[in-house]
């Protein structure tokens, strides 16, 4: 290995070492200034270090009704963890029922079928919001689980996934399962269902983050406090009084916003750099 | 490829909750929108009349949505290669180092999972006013920083969130590029005796212009539609619209201004910016997926 160069080596970990310190950085210091009074938080400029005060921080968060928003962390956790989990499960439901229709039967509709589907793939829900929650609304489904859900649902990037990777399924063990008389459904539950694993895990990963760090939406339609979520209500507590921003509590909701989709990334990594890349080919 | 045959219910009994939910959520709300952007609706939505595409001609005409243009071009073109070129940089750092790659990758990837609304509450702590330490620092070289008055600052301060956040996306795609690229290419580039820096342009830069045009293209979309949260936390479009992006547009002038003709105008509009936009990346992958 002629091209190796040790001093270019040096450089490089130092560079990347900065890096990860840069990325760092704010969440540090908002660990820091949520161990703070806001007292102490005011008295001079933003700590580096911890202060005494980051238990009962939390615990009012948890516990009380938060400022400006009207329902506890706690409330707004579960509202997230309800979302996130109902669009990563059934996003993947619904798309791999989906998928396996287009590719292991012949009907007639099949393309048409098709192409409505991934057409939904041009226009993020962004795009139809006003129409969208009118939608809803006439569906009386604002203020509920479903409709914080089943809209951000309507998008073909999981179809297309497990589309890609059916069609490497080797024709050979569709042939085997019919010749032992196995059903369509039995085929799908046993044969795909099992093969689809990493696929499955992989989307997971990333409909949890995107359904976790959804912010439009649920800020649109739920307008009674008790559906907010942890994401949405952090620019309420934020810009709730006219005077000084509680700083102290607003990074302990911002870390307990961002710590559920860390961990995940986190620990499945694998599985999110499958997912990422994977999906957005 | 093999199928099921004589099965006529099955497909659609498969097919139906996803058609149900795109039908329902999907085409009804877009059909909406194209079919409210013909039509003048009074404020309190008890009549419309036809207008044909008014709508659209006053909103091309408004000053308030060219300006929006403005500042979502130049925020777009700001976050896309700020965090594009960071990404780079980092992934053929990460790319050359064997020991602690690994390493690495999950500490300089975590930031993605951070939704933007809360990066930017982060930064903005880090720049607030009275007790940032950014803006404290700032002041000490001679910056007065506050991005609630200072409609650049404000603008600034989101896009340094939303480049936080998305540079991990890209370094993500730009990791796995590099090692995808054969070693023995760079190697027999060393032997030609081309110095590292001369490797890079020549061999890995235009092996890597394919991902490269891709993540353009998504960071486009990153930085229309999911920085909106990023703003609407931070500077809610303002001071004085200084960070009112397209997409924040849509939502003031049909959630809050209740001016429903005009915000479904705006999202026609941006519907097809954004279809052309895919339609670009679809023909570039099929080219891919002909080589």
């Amino acid at each position: 290995m002629r091209y190796r160069r040790p001093g270019l080596d040096v450089f490089s970990h130092l560079l990347l070492i900065l890096a990860v310190i840069a990325f760092l950085f704010p969440v540090w210091m908002a660990l820091t200034a949520a161990t703070h009074s806001r007292t102490d938080l005011y008295t001079s400029i933003a700590p580096l270090w911890f202060g005494s005060e980051g238990l009962h921080n939390f615990i009012s968060v948890l516990t009380e009704p938060i400022p400006g928003v009207g329902a506890s962390a706690s409330t707004m956790l579960l509202n997230s963890l309800v979302m996130s989990l109902g669009i990563a499960f059934g996003k993947i439901a619904i798309s791999m029922l989906a998928a396996y229709a287009v590719v292991f039967f012949r009907f007639p509709g099949r393309a048409l079928c098709f192409w409505l589907i991934f057409m939904t793939l041009m226009l993020p829900v962004e795009v139809r919001i006003v129409p969208t929650y009118q939608v809803v609304a006439d569906l009386h489904m604002l203020n509920s689980y479903p409709g914080m859900i089943l809209p951000l649902m309507a998008s073909a990037t999981a179809t297309f996934l497990f589309r890609q990777f059916f069609l490497t399924v080797p024709p050979e063990l569709l042939e085997a399962a019919r010749v032992d008389g196995a059903g369509p459904w039995k085929f799908l539950w046993d044969i795909l269902l099992p093969l689809s694993k990493t696929n499955i895990a992989a989307l997971f990963v990333i409909m949890f983050l995107y359904g976790w760090n959804q912010y439009l939406w649920p800020l649109m339609i739920t307008t009674d406090q008790s559906w907010t979520t942890v994401v949405v209500s952090l620019k309420q507590l934020a810009s709730a009084s006219d005077a000084l921003v509680p700083w102290q509590l607003v990074t302990a909701m911002a870390l307990l916003a961002l710590i559920p989709p860390v961990v995940v990334i986190i620990v499945m990594q694998r599985y999110f750099v499958k997912g990422l890349v994977d999906s957005e080919k | 490829m093999a199928t099921f045959q004589h099965q006529r219910l099955t497909p659609w009994l498969l097919l139906a909750p996803q058609l149900v939910v795109v039908g329902l959520f999907f085409f009804w709300p877009a059909g909406q929108a194209i079919y409210q952007s013909l039509f003048t609706q009074d404020p309190f939505g008890l009549a419309s009349t036809f207008s044909g595409l008014q709508n659209f001609i006053d909103v091309l005409h408004d000053p308030e949505y060219l300006a929006a243009f403005t500042v979502t071009i130049l925020f777009t073109l700001s976050v896309a290669v700020a965090s594009l070129c960071i990404a780079l940089l980092l992934a053929v750092l990460a790319d050359r180092v064997i020991k602690g790659s690994r390493f690495y990758r999950t500490l300089l990837t975590w930031p993605y999972a951070v939704a933007p609304a809360v990066a930017a509450v982060l930064w903005s702590f880090l720049f607030d006013p009275s007790l940032g330490r950014i803006s404290h620092f700032l002041e000490l070289v001679g910056v007065h920083w506050d991005h609630h008055i200072n409609g650049g600052q404000a603008l600034a301060l989101v896009i340094i969130a939303s480049v936080w956040v998305h540079v991990s996306y890209n370094f993500v795609f730009f990791l796995a590029g590099l090692q995808a690229i054969p070693k023995s290419l760079l190697e027999a580039a060393a032997i030609d005796a081309a110095g590292p820096w001369r490797r890079f342009w020549t061999i890995t830069f235009p092996l890597l212009s394919p991902i490269m045009f891709f993540l353009l293209i998504t960071n486009t979309t990153y930085a229309f539609f999911e920085t909106f949260g990023a703003i609407d936390a931070t500077t809610a479009g303002g001071p004085g619209g200084a960070t009112r992006t397209l997409i924040y547009k849509i939502y003031e002038d049909g959630f809050k201004g209740l001016d429903v003709g005009h915000s479904a105008a705006q999202s026609v509009l941006l519907m097809i910016l954004v279809a052309a936009l895919t339609l670009v990346q679809f023909r570039y992958i099929e080219r891919k997926a002909h080589y």
